[in-house]
């Protein structure tokens, strides 16, 4: 196997695992973020509805 | 039940990539002129898969949305762009590592690689205009006319190879040429890794659905806390 062109291969596969899993990251911190946000709301309006 | 069609759907895409790229690497001869490299083909070809298919759900949800007036259309169709930008990028990034060693450069200005860049831009605007809309209503009637412009866009990517002279290779699925131009067993790795994409897609878009309806719910929270 040619190992120059065996090094790019790997590169391109390695490149596109982790841009996928740079994406999936960011979506799970997203909703990590959305969930924290939307219970200090229903706390908050709870609190100023009491 | 949903989180077990996710997790599922998830799972089973995973399951199926690895199992492709145990064939890919193994399985398969490196090919004759270009070597180990040209098994990039089997996620570059499929990621455009992706992208093309995700930027047709959104501009079809899009239309919808404009017709019934409902949010989940919406939802839909921001979730399948922002999954067709990812994979138009990692399109472009697999595409010119194998450039770099086949045509000796990173990038060259051809009809295709110059339309798949424009699209990737015209997308990227699609979700930079929605940032920039506050009221919820005027956001999505907006995008989804820029949506279903954008789609042009595809159109003209897709085609490209067709209608102009370029350095990308032209068609080489049978769907596209009759048949003839690649040995059908990677024929069917790029069909098998591209369901493998889709089922990874899939829970991803539906996430992202998910996240929308949240976002909406704490824009209703945050206007009752204003008024209380």
């Amino acid at each position: 196997m040619d190992e120059r062109n065996f090094t790019y291969m790997f590169l391109g596969f390695a490149a596109a695992w982790a841009a996928l899993a740079a994406y999936v990251v960011f979506l799970g911190a997203r909703e990590g973020k959305l969930r924290r946000q939307l219970e200090n709301l229903r706390r908050m309006v709870e609190n100023r509805e009491k | 039940m949903r989180e077990k069609l996710l997790y599922g759907l998830a799972l089973a895409g995973g399951l199926l990539l690895v199992r492709n790229l145990y064939v890919i690497l193994l399985g398969f001869e490196n090919e004759a002129s270009q070597g180990a490299i040209y098994r990039i083909i089997f996620f570059h070809v499929p990621c455009w898969f992706i992208c093309f298919s995700a930027y047709a759900l959104a501009g079809g949800s899009s239309i919808l949305y404009l017709w019934k007036r409902k949010t989940i259309f919406d939802d839909l169709a921001v979730s399948a762009v922002e999954v067709g930008v990812v994979f138009t990028a990692i399109g472009l990034l697999t595409g010119s590592i194998w450039g770099r060693i086949i045509w000796g450069i990173w990038w060259t200005w051809g009809p295709r690689l110059t339309w798949a860049f424009i699209c990737l831009l015209i997308y990227l605007g699609y979700l930079m205009l929605r940032r920039a809309i506050e009221d919820p209503t005027e956001r999505a009637k907006n995008s989804a006319v820029l949506c279903i412009f954008a789609f042009t866009s595809v159109v003209i990517t897709y085609k490209a190879i067709d209608w102009w002279r370029t350095q990308h290779p032209g068609a080489v699925l049978s769907f596209r040429t009759g048949g003839g131009n690649i040995e059908p067993a990677w024929e069917y790795m790029l069909l098998f890794n591209f369901l493998a994409l889709a089922l990874l897609s899939a829970p991803i878009v539906m996430i992202r659905m998910r996240q929308e309806k949240t976002q909406r719910e704490i824009d209703g929270l945050r206007r009752r806390t204003h008024e209380l």
